[in-house]
């Protein structure tokens, strides 16, 4: 009988209609295609979500996550009303309210507090994307405790990288990967920039370049690197210094790139004991001043045909000022910093550290690449290519969620500039609106007055002791204690110690904490249990300690039991929302852009989009900015303010097709905006010129170009910071200079961890003794924090986690796969199941992070997986360090910025019998929504 | 005698590229989501919020360690689906001939009205690409995503399966494996592609691409680099030469 | 592979009653009329019971009559040929000798070959999937064969025939087990074959999915050794030993209806056994073995 086969349609129609429009299943910001198609009842609904082509971050590709959408949008643990709390704290009892009646709630407890207290208010956002509008509606309302969650995520990174050169890692830049040859991953398993960094490995792959990765875990991107260098946990500091000692040493640094575009030629003041020890010698107009190499004189750093001189000393008053790079050779060439020397601590033979410096120098300086691009430097000065070093680096969490974080990223920047790699062809490329030198970011505010606004933005750079947050008594003014001698340059606030320190009333109690997506009953806190605890810990008069809670989240998680109120969220694709320059934008490095969703789809139940929802609190706070001068709104709702609201006078929220539809960056006001993102696919893009694309800092070109975009009011041109001047002006007031002065305590840590050249330390270890093996978390690729578990699709992938351990502590404890250990910590113990990994450094256990759920959160049935083997590591890690006897608090968190140091966590294990499931186990909550159905079959079209 | 074409026209498969696999799941979903909406019925899931969730999936990405006599461990993504196999058991198995090969492309395909899940082709299958949706009864199966490939209704570049359109690290090709000169003939002469399981017999169509070899550097690295002096201080001296020959320094 | 309920008893059932089948075609016992009713019938409600129990294991047994043409190449639609073909046969041959008194021994031979076919086309379904090794091999329709025979045998009271083809069925399944033990291990599909990596130990890390799926259901199932070696024994006493020393005592209808029970049980264990043993070659891609 000869071959059968039946006939097919081979083009059945895909969809009514593609909807464009911007993913949030994670913090990426993908453009996605979301295809819709009329299901049984004849409405519009999403059938399939696919990558959007013309879009700048994915062009065309999605992860897993944002393939799943489909399941998030449609899933039963959507909150579904508002909800006032009828039960205790923490038992999940609520009743439905209507809107009107929960908004008159929060008025009722909100307008008392900023006539009488504005700072009683803490109001913090999660991973937030609007946070140009929540923050500047907290300081409309007037309290200074505001932040979102940068500070327990990884302000290391960022405040080490603007400190240092005017832009981080993180979303804010990314490796030149059209031409990088070597490209080196510091402790990332996923990352903000999820789908840009796969692309990016696999183009470089493709093109025969060649990945190491640092990281003391061999998954994902570490497992496709060439090489894998298995650190041991927080030692990079160490490893780098130690790179830069064999680099330095052998001369492979870039010296004309150092002299051009570094303060390596600034001059340093040698005069002990002065309050200008340490301080660099600037002209009368506060410039840093060089010597010129051709005169030999003292010139302004930027003065038009300077050859700043790397070497020459200068004497002053009786002062010598030496330059930066002989204060680097100096230390760096140290032994304390040979292979030989550092190798045991790092967990990484001598002669492998040695390699990868080599491999380093050859490729930055044998392979160096042209490109026959002309452009024009802040001196004047016009090159006819520009030249690359083609060695890139990235680095995220691994090397910034340990508490000698800052000074490890500080060291890995130094690094990049040593061999001239930073805004050259191959090497690391910021993405607009950076690079942007932290002088020109705002200054932290904290002045709360009853009835007005604060009296500026909260966050920023501090410059010096004279910027710190304190009130005149100098106690903190801030509820996380931001910007306070504990953690002067903690540029995103401390989010993981706000309800620590709002139970404990230090610095001061609080009347209302409002929170914003972040599940900081659960995952998001350190010391999860104390956390719940603290939460519905009541006072003498049986009140609440922190007395009233309002929420808001999407999801039925576990936070929501712990509001008073909640104030139930849309999904993202039923909202507006706003991406925006003035926030955490999706440029590329050859792109400013920005992008919008809007409502692709019509809610179903009586949730209402959050910044709506803050705009209407606002008009009947009478918040200034929100009500004219007759009380009445200005902005219907958030929509409205995206296209209406101007941040100075022609910058909005959003840069694209401003004014009469043709404006970029600058421009009035378009009423049809919105509409034009839409017909675009959802986002706007504007090019750099190419001869605007490299040396941005420095290039003239650029300045231009940015200033034009609204990036910046004026150019900006600025040397990379080796020497990072603000961390000596703290150091000079630990030694007793200037007005004001740190607490005693904290005097001789200032001194020893705010070094103006990076260092490393090792981190407290007070309390840990006994604690040996290092306990990390990674990301799952697939899951995004929480959020993952309630998607059908998803956590099939990860419905529990086990502990995975290394061959040599499964050999010593006698273990295999599927036993359970009982972890402990100096803070507390959790019992998990393990799985053996080899490709894992000696001394390390992981985990994949936010896996573990408590019983009855996210619509799961109470014996969900998550529930019962899955687990989180957070119980085991406090936001405090062990007590001392000095009755003090100290944070477990970066002495300088206030990160969080979930890293840090030193942990033992023992072998024990299976318990039923994995403990600590809570009680399950009530859930505010329906469990989900027992069978999917999904199909909207026929 | 088969129930096979004793040849196709073309063999249309996937390359997958184990060394820049990093393993997040994505080609795993999209698949997921779009068979879900088109080729038959939905890809079903059971307890999909209990305390076993267990669905149908076409592509699944499993893991495995490598660890070297001496060396380090090496960790390897792996994704698997139908690898399209040109003398397909599952095909020859199926009694009522549902399972079929295209005779135009290669494709194997389940024509559901016809199957009786009798589950067959699944246990002849050695790789695990088939799987009997629990709630429809039916044989289920990567498709190669025959509705996308020749879809007048997607733009061009768009005719390609979901998870080849989707992955981001660009891990999966896909293309006439027939054809000695297309793009993945050349990607696995190139990379050296192998079948999976060739003791089976089944001759895969889909071609499997080897990790590069790993943790070369310090066999095959850059030569150590040399101090440019071993006298204390005279990096400062060194210093003052090399500016020397800076352009702009003094000669 | 997962024991599944059905395929355990349409196996043995359908085993057993074409196993009578086939004596009673070859006219062994010689019966008629009423009594060949009830051998008959008792042979049917076998067959018919076995096939319908493998009805259930279908997702859509509604479109069962699909499974008829692919006869050319696949064993499964040869088996739903041979048996209905044997049991239209057998049903003409034993309506003769029922209520006709008359043996058509020309069709009965047929019927007893076609009986056997049956049952070469039930274990061929097995035996040639390469990707399960254990099955793969001239030893499983032989044991088959010869437990339908054995089976047969002792249910047609040919007890001359019934205790050698026991003993040997019992060899059979002896070296049905000791070559599958090795039976992976020598397919040459290894867990490097199957990955194609190489340069070291492959050894498998996470799984795809944390949950169950259907082929971890379907084709990865472990027995215990010492529980499966436990078993064998089991089958062994009760499919063999059991029987063999029933038939040698003195004849009773006590022992004949004990002899058959123990075999039937045996046999159950037996094919418990056949499946649950049997490695399927996707296991290694879950890392087991
Ligand atoms: N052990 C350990 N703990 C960690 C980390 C770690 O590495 N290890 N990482 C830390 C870091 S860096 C971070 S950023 C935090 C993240 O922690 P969280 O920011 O708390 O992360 P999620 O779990 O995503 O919680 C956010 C909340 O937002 C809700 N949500 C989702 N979408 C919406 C929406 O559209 N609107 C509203 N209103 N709500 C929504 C979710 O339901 C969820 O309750 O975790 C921290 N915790
Ligand atoms: N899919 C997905 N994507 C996400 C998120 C998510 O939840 N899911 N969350 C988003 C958020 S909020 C954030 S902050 C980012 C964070 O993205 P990442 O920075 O990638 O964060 P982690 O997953 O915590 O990974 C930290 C990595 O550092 C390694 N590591 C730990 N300690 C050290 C060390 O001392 N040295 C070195 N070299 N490595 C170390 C760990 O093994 C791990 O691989 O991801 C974002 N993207
Ligand atoms: S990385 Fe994934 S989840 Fe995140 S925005 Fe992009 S597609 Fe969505
Ligand atoms: S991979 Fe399996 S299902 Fe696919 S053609 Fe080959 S044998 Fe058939
Ligand atoms: S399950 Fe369906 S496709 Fe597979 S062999 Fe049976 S009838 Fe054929
Ligand atoms: S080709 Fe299509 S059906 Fe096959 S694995 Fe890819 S997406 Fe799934
Ligand atoms: S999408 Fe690509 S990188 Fe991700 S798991 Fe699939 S093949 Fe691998
Ligand atoms: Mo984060």
């Amino acid at each position: 009988m000869s071959h059968r086969q039946p006939d097919l349609e081979l083009s059945p129609k895909v969809s009514d209609e593609v909807r464009k429009t911007t993913c949030y299943m994670c913090a990426c910001r993908c453009g996605i295609n979301v295809h819709m198609k009329a299901g049984p009842d004849g409405k519009e609904q999403v059938a399939y979500i696919e990558g959007n082509r013309d879009h700048p971050v994915n062009k065309g590709v999605l992860c897993a996550k944002g393939s799943a959408g489909i399941m998030q949008v449609n899933s039963p643990s959507r909150l579904r009303a508002p909800l006032k709390r009828v039960g205790p704290r923490g038992s999940g009892a609520f009743e439905e309210i209507s809107w009107e009646e929960a908004l008159e709630i929060a008025t009722g407890w909100l307008k008392p507090l900023r006539d009488e207290a504005p700072e009683k208010l803490a109001f913090f956002t999660g991973r937030d994307q609007s946070q140009s509008f929540t923050g500047w509606w907290a300081q409309q309302y007037g309290t200074p405790n505001y932040a979102a969650h940068g500070g327990f995520c990884s302000v290391n990174m960022a405040t080490a990288g603007i400190y240092t050169m005017g832009g981080a890692f993180w979303e804010f830049g990314q490796p030149d990967w059209d031409h990088t040859k070597l490209f080196i991953l510091f402790g990332v398993a996923e990352d903000h920039d999820s789908n840009p960094i796969k692309m990016g490995i696999g183009r470089i792959k493709a093109r025969g370049a060649r990945v190491i990765g640092v990281n003391p875990v061999r998954t994902g991107y570490n497992a496709v690197a060439d090489d894998w260098v298995g650190i041991t946990p927080g030692t990079d500091g160490l490893l780098i210094l130690s790179l830069i000692h064999v680099l330095m040493k052998s001369g492979k640094i870039d010296l004309d790139y150092l002299a051009r575009y570094t303060n390596a030629p600034c001059l340093v003041a040698q005069a002990p004991g002065t309050d200008q020890d340490g301080l660099l010698l600037r002209d009368g107009d506060g410039k840093p001043l060089v010597i010129d190499r051709a005169s030999g004189t003292l010139t302004p750093f930027d003065q038009p045909g300077a050859r700043p001189d790397l070497s020459a000393t200068h004497e002053q008053d009786g002062v010598t000022y030496r330059p930066v790079l002989h204060l680097m050779a100096e230390r760096y060439l140290s032994d304390e910093y040979a292979p030989e020397v550092v190798a045991e601590r790092c967990g990484i033979p001598a002669q492998k550290i040695r390699a990868v410096a080599a491999e380093i120098a050859r490729v930055a300086f044998d392979e160096a690449i042209e490109l026959d691009r002309e452009w024009t430097d802040f001196r004047g000065e016009k090159h006819a290519r520009m030249i690359g070093r083609p060695v890139s680096f990235h680095a995220m969490r691994g090397i910034s969620a340990h508490a000698n974080g800052f000074q490890t990223a500080r060291a890995l920047h130094v690094l990049q500039i040593l061999l001239g790699t930073v805004e050259v062809p191959g090497g690391f490329r910021f993405k607009p609106p950076y690079p942007k030198p932290s002088e020109i970011h705002p200054k932290p505010h904290c002045k709360a007055t009853p009835g007005a606004p604060l009296d500026g933005p909260h966050l920023g750079f501090v410059q010096g002791p004279e910027d710190l947050a304190l009130k005149p008594d100098g106690s903190p003014a801030r509820i996380d204690k931001a910007f306070t001698w504990d953690n002067p340059m903690s540029a995103h606030g401390l989010m993981h110690m706000v309800i620590s320190n709002a139970h404990a009333g230090d610095p001061y109690k609080i009347d209302t904490l409002f929170m914003y997506m972040a599940n900081m009953a659960w995952n998001s806190s350190m010391n999860t249990k104390g956390v719940m605890e603290m939460l519905t810990d009541t006072d003498e008069s049986g009140e609440y300690v922190i007395p009233r809670i309002i929420y808001s989240d999407a999801y039925s998680s576990e936070m929501v039991a712990y509001a008073d109120l909640v104030l139930p969220d849309t999904t993202y694709l039923e909202r507006h929302d706003c991406i925006s320059l003035l926030d955490r934008p999706i440029c590329e490095a050859d792109a400013a852009a920005d992008a919008i969703r809007w409502p692709v789809v019509e809610p179903d139940r009586d949730v209402r989009g959050f910044q709506s929802v803050l705009i209407d609190l606002g008009v009947r706070l009478g918040l200034p900015g929100l009500v004219d001068a007759d009380g009445k709104a200005i902005y219907a709702d958030y929509a409205d303010y995206i296209v209406n609201h101007q941040r100075k006078p022609g910058i909005g929220p959003l840069a694209g097709w401003r004014g009469d539809g043709t404006g970029a960056g600058r421009g009035v006001p378009n009423p049809g905006q919105l509409d034009r993102y839409i017909e675009n696919g959802g986002f706007f893009v504007s090019h750099i010129p190419e001869e605007a694309a490299y040396y941005k800092p420095w290039n003239a070109a650029y300045q231009d170009w940015a200033v034009g975009m609204g990036l910046y009011d004026s150019p900006q041109p600025y040397l990379f910071q080796l020497y990072v001047e603000p961390l000596r002006r703290f150091q000079l007031a630990a030694e007793g200079h200037g007005e004001r002065q740190p607490p005693e305590h904290l005097r001789a840590r200032i001194k020893a961890t705010m070094d103006p050249l990076p260092i490393w330390y090792e981190t407290d270890q007070q309390g840990n003794e006994g604690y040996t093996v290092n306990a990390l978390t990674q990301r799952p690729m697939a899951m995004y924090h929480s959020w993952g578990s309630q998607n059908a699709w998803l956590r099939q992938l990860h419905g529990h986690n086990p502990l995975y351990v290394p061959t040599k502590l499964m050999r010593d404890h006698g273990l295999r796969d599927g036993d359970w250990v009982r972890v402990s910590s100096p803070h507390g113990q959790i019992t998990v199941p393990v799985m053996e990994m080899a490709a894992l450094n000696d001394n390390t256990v992981w985990t994949w992070n936010a896996i573990g759920k408590r019983k009855g959160a996210w619509a799961l049935e109470p014996d969900a997986s998550e529930a019962t083997r899955g687990f989180l590591l957070n119980h085991l890690i406090h936001e405090l360090l062990p007590p001392r006897g000095d009755g003090l608090r100290w944070a477990n968190s970066d002495p300088i910025t206030g990160q969080a140091a979930w890293f840090d966590l030193k942990v033992k294990i023992e072998k024990v019998a299976p318990p039923a499931e994995s403990q600590p186990a809570f009680a399950p909550i009530a859930s505010p929504v329906r469990t989900g159905p027992d069978v999917l079959k999904w199909k909207v079209g026929k | 005698m088969t129930q096979l074409p004793t040849e196709t026209d073309r063999k249309m498969g996937l390359v997958i590229d184990l060394d820049t696999c990093v393993g997040c799941h994505a080609c795993v979903i999209s698949c997921k989501g779009w068979n879900t909406e088109n080729y038959g019925a939905p890809l079903s899931d059971q307890s999909p919020y209990g305390a076993d969730p267990s669905g149908t999936f076409l592509n699944r990405v499993h893991s495995y360690e490598v660890q070297p006599e001496d060396g380090l461990a090496q960790l390897v993504h792996f994704p698997k689906s139908c690898l399209h196999c040109e003398d397909a058991p599952c095909v020859t198995v199926c009694p009522t001939g549902a399972s079929y090969k295209r005779v135009e492309d290669g494709i194997v395909l389940v024509n559901e009205s016809d199957c009786i899940g009798c589950g067959l082709c699944a246990w002849a299958c050695p790789y695990g690409a088939r799987e009997l949706d629990a709630a429809e009864g039916v044989m289920k199966k990567c498709t190669l995503c025959v509705d996308r490939i020749y879809n007048n209704n997607l733009p061009e570049e768009d005719r390609v399966p979901a998870c080849v359109r989707t992955c981001p690290a660009g891990a999966r090709h896909f293309g006439d494996l027939g054809d000695p000169d297309s793009d993945v003939s050349r990607l696995v002469d190139a990379r050296g592609g192998f079948d999976l399981m060739p003791e089976q017999g089944t001759k895969p169509v889909n071609k499997y691409l080897p990790p590069r070899p790993k943790d070369r550097l310090e066999q095959a690295g850059a030569a150590p680099l040399a101090p440019v002096t071993e006298e204390p201080g005279g990096f400062l001296g060194w210093l003052d030469r090399a500016l020397d020959r800076l352009p702009g320094g003094r000669h | 592979m997962h024991p599944a309920r059905s395929v355990i008893l349409f196996t043995t059932l359908s085993g057993l009653g074409f196993g009578l089948l086939i004596w009673l075609g070859f006219g062994l016992p010689a019966v008629t009329g009423w009594v060949a009713f009830v051998f008959f019938v008792l042979a049917y409600l076998l067959a018919v019971g076995g096939l319908i129990a493998s009805a259930f294991h279908l997702g859509h047994p509604e479109r069962g009559l699909k499974a008829f043409t692919q006869w050319r190449t696949s064993w499964l639609s040869r088996e739903g040929w041979a048996s209905v073909t044997t049991l239209i046969v057998m049903a003409i041959y034993g309506a003769g000798l029922v209520f006709l008194d008359s043996r058509w021994s020309l069709l009965g031979w047929l019927g007893s070959t076609l009986s056997l076919g049956t049952v070469l086309t039930t274990s061929m379904i097995y035996t040639q999937l390469r990707s399960v090794p254990r099955w793969h091999s001239r030893l499983t329709p032989a044991l088959f064969l010869v437990l339908s025979l054995a089976g047969g045998a002792l249910l047609a009271g040919q007890t001359r025939w019934a205790v050698p083809l026991l003993i040997f069925a019992g060899i059979i399944q002896i070296a049905h087990w000791i070559r599958g033990d090795a039976a992976l291990a020598r397919s040459g599909t290894t867990m490097t074959s199957a990955t194609g990596l190489r340069g070291g130990a492959v050894r498998a890390f996470e799984p795809p999915h944390t949950g169950p799926n259907y082929l971890l259901r379907e084709m990865v199932y472990v027995v215990g050794r010492k529980h499966a070696a436990r078993l064998r024994v089991i089958a062994l006493l009760l499919m063999v030993a059991v029987p063999v020393i029933c038939l040698i005592l003195p004849f009773s209808h006590l022992l004949a209806a004990l002899a058959v029970l123990s075999h039937l049980a045996g046999v159950m264990v037996s094919r418990w056994l056949f499946f649950a043993e049997a490695e399927h070659v996707v296991g290694l891609y879950y890392g087991q073995r």
